[in-house]
């Protein structure tokens, strides 16, 4: 079966902080197995664009659908259900809880549900996945950085969203783990996965991205492949200028 | 159900069976002894099924039990005790989701607040109900005794451990340990953590409503400051958090032996039991964070590193 309507659109989202126009009228679309960078400086409005998609806030205006459906300003777990799932910024692991529980988590509510033994085996089977065989039964505390984040890209996975969103998944890895990373975000991609993937790292962006597109103060300034984009003046004042802001 | 469940199962059924005996000794100190530790077991366990997982801490449970009381004293004359029971459940029940409805989308320190206030609010209104019609209390003049209430609160705790465990083992339970944990990250894996938390405030609600009602023929003569007094609230907290919230069992670990401190120090001293209750509170907070429970837990630990099992 092949679709031709958008995974994800979005139109005019916009979020207001106070006086602060944090997102401004965001407008692109994400397609079946595509991987989209959403990039641009610090500050730039990217973790809060995908707050918005994954009902983290609420937009202040504008529209989000999923494969049609509008679901602006749902609740997260609505949202969740529907079959959006994401990471975030700084890994938020469940402190209570061995990793093996922490992919569960994901599997029990999330869009397609499992329960029992058969969440168990499911989460097992992605932490070999994301490359922690054998380590279900660690405390979280016990883990290296890089463990974490795999631990939390398991259960974001464990649910089987339609749409995956990671915001910043490779940042903070030493070059050894960013490699790792790298690798194992391509193979997701490989899977035929959509997925938003908001990067600063460059390498990722070039070798992992179908499509970008770049914000700057809240605003789209350009769109289009990764070669494009990155060599866009515009997009390369909005980085340099990054300092000035 | 592994072998150890079972074991714990047979176990648990055997303690339940000796602890039924206890009338039978004949003595009132050991049956009123029994009859309070058996009140607060119920009561902390119950609570520490919410306020364990979630870490709210709620002072509510005098509103609920008061809640109870009355609806056996106001109820007796017309309705067979039994329905009595049944409705304060469903009474309780119902606050408890009204109050969860209310408070649980804000942050603990707004709910403790408001759950104190509640059981205050509750006792003003009666108060005032009762100034209305003229009177202070109510009689409750049942024949029932001493040791059909104590075999009462033996069942309503076996049962409040079944659902603790059947909670336990349930995606309910599980959510709210996610959400105990994160509750951005429940949310954002799929769990409704208002309905949550909600659904699961409706057992401590409810089983502190029906303890209020069974615990009303004991009292004879029942009155607002007598049924909803906080400092039920305040034992029951501490008893739960000295014993430990994390676990099923954790509480009853609190409350025998604060029980037992309890009467000695109310019998002896009639006026330093205040003075009881600061300074468990104060050894929870400095000594025993996460209760005898955690004390255990960590002497385990330290045993089987030591002589290298596991
Ligand atoms: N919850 C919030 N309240 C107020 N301002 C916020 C909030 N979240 C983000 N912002 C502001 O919105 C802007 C965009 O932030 P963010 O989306 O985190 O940027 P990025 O992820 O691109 O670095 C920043 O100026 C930030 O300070
Ligand atoms: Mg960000």
């Amino acid at each position: 079966m092949r679709s031709t309507a958008p995974v994800l659109s979005v139109r005019g989202a916009t979020k207001r902080f106070g006086g602060l126009v944090a997102v401004n009228a965001m407008d692109f679309d994400v397609t079946e197995h595509q991987v989209m960078g959403l990039i641009g400086p610090n500050g730039s409005g990217k973790s809060t664009t995908l707050n918005l998609i994954s009902g983290a806030l609420k937009p202040t205006s504008g529209t989000i659908s999923l494969r049609g459906t509008p679901i602006t300003g749902l609740a997260p777990q609505t949202i969740t259900h529907k079959g959006i799932a994401r990471t975030f910024q700084l890994v938020r692991l469940l402190p209570s809880m061995n990793v093996r529980d922490n992919v569960v988590a994901g599997a029990v509510f999330g869009h397609r549900r499992r329960w029992g033994a058969e969440a168990a085996a499911h989460a097992d089977a992605l932490l070999d996945r994301v490359g922690l065989g054998g380590k279900g039964d660690m405390p979280v505390g016990q883990l290296t950085y890089i463990d974490t984040k795999r631990v939390e890209l398991a259960r974001v996975l464990a649910g089987d969203p339609t749409l995956l969103l990671l915001d910043e998944w490779l940042a903070g890895l030493n070059p050894t783990e960013l490699r790792i990373g790298i690798d194992l975000i391509r193979s997701l991609r490989d899977e035929g996965r959509t997925i938003i993937l908001v990067e600063h790292v460059m390498d990722a962006i070039r070798s992992l991205c179908d499509r970008c597109v770049v914000m700057s103060s809240g605003s789209k300034i350009a769109e289009g492949t990764p070669t494009q984009v990155l060599s866009d003046p515009d997009v390369i004042r909005a980085y340099l200028g990054d300092d000035d802001d | 159900m592994t072998a150890a469940e079972i074991r714990t199962l047979i176990l648990a059924a055997l303690a339940l069976g000796v602890a039924a005996l206890l009338p039978l000794t004949g003595s009132g100190y050991w049956l009123g002894l029994g009859l309070n530790i058996a009140m607060f077991t119920v009561l902390a366990t119950s609570w520490a099924l919410f306020s364990g997982p979630t870490h709210y801490i709620s002072l509510a449970t005098a509103a609920f039990f008061g809640l109870g009381t009355y609806t056996v004293g106001l109820g007796f004359e017309t309705l067979p005790y039994w329905s009595l029971v049944a409705l304060a459940g469903i009474l309780g029940a119902v606050l408890a989701a009204l109050v969860g409805l209310a408070t649980l989308r804000l942050s603990g320190v707004y709910f403790v607040i408001f759950t104190l206030g509640l059981a205050e609010l509750v006792r003003q209104v009666i108060t005032w109900a009762q100034n209305m019609s003229g009177q202070k209390g109510l009689y409750v003049l049942t024949d029932i005794t001493e040791d059909h209430i104590y075999w009462q609160l033996v069942g309503l705790a076996a049962l409040v451990y079944l659902v603790g465990w059947l909670i336990g083992r349930s995606r309910l339970g599980f959510a709210l340990r996610i959400i105990g944990d994160d509750e951005e990250v429940a949310r954002h894996s799929g769990i409704d953590t208002a309905r949550a938390k909600v659904l699961l405030f409706m057992v401590p609600g409810a089983v502190a409503a029906i303890t209020g009602a069974m615990l009303a023929p004991r009292y004879v003569y029942i009155e607002p400051a007598l049924a909803f007094t906080p400092m039920l609230s305040f034992q029951v907290v501490i008893m739960a958090l000295l014993g430990g919230a994390g676990r099923l069992w954790g509480p009853l670990v609190g409350v025998i032996p604060f029980a037992i401190l309890w009467e000695t120090i109310s019998s002896t001293f009639p006026n330093q039991t205040m003075l009881l209750l600061g300074v468990s509170f104060l050894v929870i907070v400095y000594v025993l964070p996460k209760g005898f429970v955690g004390l255990i837990d960590t002497v385990r630990r330290r045993l089987s590193n030591r002589e290298g099992w596991t």
